[in-house]
């Protein structure tokens, strides 16, 4: 960092600058899809973020991380659903700081009792005991009927906030964008406290931590609580994006997914979830359009061959898992470790 | 509590219990030996299923078809871990993860573009369609009796390859201390491929057996590599007898949930409740145990001797 | 109604410019997982729809976009909302699964978009959920069931033993049978459903036979039901626990039926709004052009999406292309004014169809194949029950 600005500094200021400007550009145009694209990644930016937090930098990896997302998310949908249709007073409300206070508490206890059991594990148990906490949950969701069981719940009124409209795309795309900008500084203050050096020492060598007199059970179960917090409040955004909530959004495929994300970006650094929550959104989108117009070059040999018709863009998931396996045998670091070149 | 049902779904929580351990040996065998998290395993299962129900239907013979499929799957097990697998042994397993997710998406892709979305019916010869008469009231299909006779050859094969070959003990050893193995002068390499391509031939046996009943279809390996993970988990990472009582248990907690669960519950809850929540409870069930035994004894119920 | 190649010309010579447009049907179902098998039945009859129609509705091109719901609700909303805001469609058609489609609704008629499905019916949008721009040409999820349990009455069956997938369809099906089934319901199992749906019945299918029902009611569609009338075969269940089904045994299913030599399901009866024997000139230009084409019978999915296509490009034509005037469209579409290949065809107060359900058989064909045929009619011009719930 001794000449000017690092690489990194510069892709922060590129990256925000464009998540900060674009939706903008893109409802000015007319382009509602793209603008709720951007709110969707976003929003897993702040997931991703908040995994990053014990991924990166605690070195814990969860493989759980979806059933905070959901809680956040049902946290929403169950007191609206009760507001509109009757039945459990205490929760029914369209408030949305009421659902955004409810999604982060929960989701804090939540992780607090799960945290506090999974942290007596290390290694590959913990990946495996966080795993099937999210599975208790998501299994849970399922059971319950009065909340669409595996069919999920439509929400069929946003949350009501003071100020601004959740179903105007751009209100809630700034809420969102303001929130991960919020998320990175909160967690870049925390990294940087005595509190995350403890962290991020544990990570290397436990025991030098705790021959050093600190309790690293009791911190990691700190930023394991503040983590799962962050991640419910990103799952309350959520659902107020997508306007449907299920069970689905709890199963250990998404749980993988954020893992993904914070991989894929750079883990352990400020940029890397967002890096990689934007990735996966432009690859999921874009790996769709390329196939789609690559279709008719291929599909006659495909006729001839299999004497079934294709449909070329349905296969994206192909060049994405070859681009998944090429990133991790060949790129060190995630993103962030190109973007720095090995310097930094 | 009606004595010939409860015998009956015994049978049936054995029978999918054996299919649990075909899978989840082959898995505990790359991950205890090979230190390899591999979430493609389950891939490697419905390749099996695919390929065995393509032989089956051209050459019209179910048998056979499996003798064709059991080298052919081993040697994409091969492919794998020459290509891929090989060159992450020694990384950490959040990049193995990764890597094999995107395995995943791969096989699942290529497979759906091969076969075609809709997935395959398997025929199978007359006298493996009937029933078999034990009493009055508990009459099982033969092809799941077949299921369970397979699956405890198979067991048996391995307990002997596993306990009473020099192969094996280079097995064992590789589970408790890999370093030792590479001292005693063994091409490492070599065994490691070949515990590889084992364990992808037994989740492709796996695919085989099951897919005369459910068919064989593209992502039917997502729904049982977390359970098989969750049965060595249980058993003991590495541990071949921990993979088999795991798999037992496992199976038989799923199917007598899923039996008797539902009338338990409606003991204390509205009928219409405990028939929504009984089946989710019971697949809940085994996440339960499975966290209870990792805070009691992490290492699994049965870990490999040194570790 | 039909009009002359040569008037079909000159129409489209003198069309006014104005609404040249091509008007752009998104169509949603299933193309990847154990779904497709039905998705793609459905494609294939959406394609001989617009072949049949010459890509024409009147002088106004039509364009059918696809989009995969992965059978996962919530991937089927992400579908839905990118054909409504990124490809601007004037119709969202399809949707097989009633739980995508609970999930979907919104995002198609909240944006003055008309949504027609082919398939599901969940109670709900039948009743309190009913929308101005939701038309149905399919049935209400209960309606078959029903007619299965009025055909058990006729049979004297006393007693049954219900099995379901457990989600929305699943709901409403044993809803549906247990309205007008009037012995006694022994017991009952919802299994897990979706993209990793339970397939393995052993342990539900041991239940049933104990519990010493005279039949057994199921609701598996796609490629569940082969797995299931396999799974029953194996178990030798037909002598002693006859199974009666809705959407189980279907034009899909048989087929692999036949190729694995299941007689069993041979002479097994399901109900069903629609068959392919039905005596109407549309459904004989229909299942014969499509046998034609794709070398086997169309299922009902596929009858179904042959039907919204046509009813899309009925209410096009005869606003001659103009997309908007939405109301101008609604009443079009409400008039229900084509050749529906079930014969007579209209919509109820909640734009669900008011139909006959048949009861069908499964026959083998004079080529030998096995197919079905019309036993008896079950129900004329039935409505669903939900209707009177809908304020509209």
């Amino acid at each position: 960092m001794t000449q000017g600005l690092s690489r990194s500094t510069v892709a922060t200021v590129i990256l925000l600058g464009l998540l900060a400007v674009l939706p903008a550009v893109f409802m000015a145009m007319d382009n509602e899809y793209y603008v709720g694209l951007a709110t969707r990644l976003v929003i897993l930016g702040i997931a991703a973020t908040s995994l990053n937090l014990i991924l990166g930098y605690g070195g814990l990896i969860s493989f759980g991380h979806a059933a905070f997302v959901g809680i956040g998310a049902y946290a929403v949908g169950i007191p609206v659903h009760h507001s509109l249709f009757g039945g459990f007073q205490i929760v029914a409300s369209n408030n949305g700081l009421f659902h955004v206070a409810l999604a982060v508490v929960i989701s804090a206890l939540f992780a607090l009792i799960t945290g506090a059991i999974c942290l007596r594990t290390k290694g590959v148990y913990f990946i495996m005991i966080t795993m099937a906490f999210a599975q208790m949950v998501y299994y849970l969701f399922i059971s319950i009927d009065t909340y669409g069981a595996d069919d999920g719940l439509v929400i069929y009124q946003v949350s009501q906030v003071p100020l601004i409209d959740l179903s105007e795309p751009l209100h809630l795309y700034y809420l969102a964008f303001a929130s991960l900008v919020a998320a990175i500084l909160l967690v870049r203050m925390i990294v940087n406290s005595r509190f995350g050096m403890v962290l991020q020492g544990a990570k290397g060598n436990p025991e030098r931590m705790v021959t050093m007199g600190y309790n690293v059970y009791r911190y990691r179960l700190v930023a394991y609580v503040i983590s799962g917090a962050m991640a419910g409040y990103s799952g309350a955004l959520l659902a107020n994006y997508e306007g449907f909530i299920s069970p689905d959004m709890m199963d250990w495929a998404q749980s993988g997914e954020f893992m993904f994300m914070v991989i894929l970006g750079g883990v352990a650094t400020t940029l890397g979830p967002i890096l990689g929550s934007t990735l996966f959104t432009v690859l999921e989108e874009g790996l769709q359009i390329v196939m789609d117009w690559m279709e008719p070059a291929v599909e006659p040999a495909y006729v001839a061959l299999f004497g079934r018709d294709l449909e070329f863009e349905v296969y994206w998931h192909l060049p994405f898992g070859l681009i998944l396996i090429f990133a991790v045998l060949f790129v060190r670091g995630g993103i962030m470790g190109l973007i720095r070149g090995g310097k930094d | 509590m009606d004595p010939a049902l409860l015998v009956l779904q015994t049978i049936n929580g054995l029978q999918l219990g054996l299919l649990l351990f075909l899978v989840a040996s082959g898995l505990t065998l790359v991950f205890g030996i090979l230190d390899f998290v591999n979430l493609a395993h389950g891939a490697l299962y419905m390749l099996g299923a695919f390929i065995c129900a393509s032989f089956t239907i051209a050459l019209d013979n179910f048998l056979l078809a499996i003798l064709i499929a059991l080298p052919l799957t081993a040697f994409a097990g091969f492919v794998i871990e020459r290509l891929v697998a090989r060159n992450l042994y020694q990384r950490d397993h959040l990049d193995q993860v990764l890597a094999t997710f995107g395995l995943i998406l791969v096989i699942d892709t290529c497979v759906h573009i091969f076969w075609g979305p809709a997935g395959m019916a398997v025929p199978l010869p007359d006298w493996m369609e009937g029933q078999v008469r034990i009493t009055e009231d508990i009459v099982l299909p033969t092809y799941r009796l077949l299921i369970i006779f397979t699956g405890l050859v198979t067991a048996a094969l391995l307990y002997w390859l596993v306990n009473r070959t020099r192969l094996g003990m280079l097995i064992r050893a590789g589970a408790s201390n890999r370093r030792m193995v590479g001292a005693l002068g063994i091409d490492i390499q070599t065994l490691f491929t070949f515990v590889f391509a084992l364990g992808a031939m037994l989740a492709g046996l796996a695919g085989m057996l099951i897919s005369p009943i459910t068919e064989a279809s593209i992502g039917m390996g997502n729904n049982i590599i977390i359970t098989a993970f969750v049965v060595i988990i249980v058993g003991g990472i590495g541990s071949m007898k921990g993979a088999f009582i795991g798999a037992m248990l496992i199976g038989l907690i799923d199917t007598l949930g899923r039996s008797f669960l539902d009338s338990i519950f409606a003991l204390f809850m509205s009928t219409a409740a405990a028939e929504t929540s009984a089946p989710a409870v019971s697949a809940m069930l085994i996440y339960i145990i499975m966290a209870v035994v990792l805070v009691l004894r992490p290492q699994g119920l049965f870990p490999p001797k040194v570790r | 109604m039909k009009k002359t190649v040569a008037t079909l010309l000159a129409a489209t010579i003198l069309s006014s410019p104005a609404f040249a447009e091509t008007v752009k049907i998104g169509f949603v179902t299933t193309l990847t997982t154990g779904g497709a098998v039905i998705g793609n039945d459905m494609k294939n009859a959406v394609d001989l729809a617009m072949e049949h129609l010459g890509g024409m509705a009147g002088d106004t091109q039509l364009e059918v976009i696809y989009g995969d719901d992965q059978f996962s609700p919530e991937a089927g909303k992400q579908v839905t909302d990118k054909l409504v805001k990124q490809d601007n469609v004037d119709f969202v058609a399809g949707y097989i699964w009633s739980n995508v489609l609970l999930a979907s609704l919104n995002s198609v008629v909240n944006e003055d978009t008309f949504l027609i499905s082919a398939n599901a019916g969940p109670s709900q949008i039948a009743g309190v959920l009913c929308n101005e721009n939701f038309f149905s040409t399919s049935w209400q999820n209960d309606q078959t069931p029903m007619a299965m349990g009025e055909v058990l009455n006729q049979l004297g069956v006393k007693s049954l033993y219900v099995m379901a997938p457990n989600y929305a369809a699943g709901n409403d099906m044993v809803a549906g049978v247990e309205r007008t089934f009037q012995g006694e319901i022994l017991g009952k199992d919802l299994t897990k459903w979706g993209a990793d749906a339970q397939l393995d019945f052993s342990a539900e299918l041991a239940k049933a036979k104990a519990s010493g029902a005279e039949g057994l009611f199921v609701f598996y569609p796609g490629a569940a039901g082969g797995a299931f009338i396999r799974q029953y075969d194996q178990l030798g269940l037909s002598e002693t626990l006859p199974l009666y089904s809705v959407f189980t045994v279907d034009a899909l299913s048989l087929p692999r039926l036949q190729d694995a030599g299941f007689e069993a399901v041979l002479g097994s009866r399901t109900t069903q709004e629609w068959d392919p024997t039905l005596d109407n000139e549309a459904n004989k230009r229909f299942v014969a052009d499509f046998k034609a084409k794709y070398g086997g019978y169309p299922s009902y999915y596929g009858a179904q999406a042959y039907d919204a296509i046509m009813l899309i490009a009925s209410a096009v034509e005869a606003v001659g292309g103009n997309m908007d005037d939405m109301d101008a469209v609604r009443a079009a579409l409400k008039a229900a004014d084509f050749d529906s290949v079930r014969g007579d065809f209209r919509f109820g107060n909640n734009h669900m169809p008011i139909q006959d359900f048949y009861l069908r058989e499964v026959v083998i064909d004079d080529d030998g194949v096995w197919t079905t045929k019309v036993v008896q009619t079950v129900f004329e011009d039935h409505q669903d029950i939900y209707a009177e719930q809908c304020k509209m």
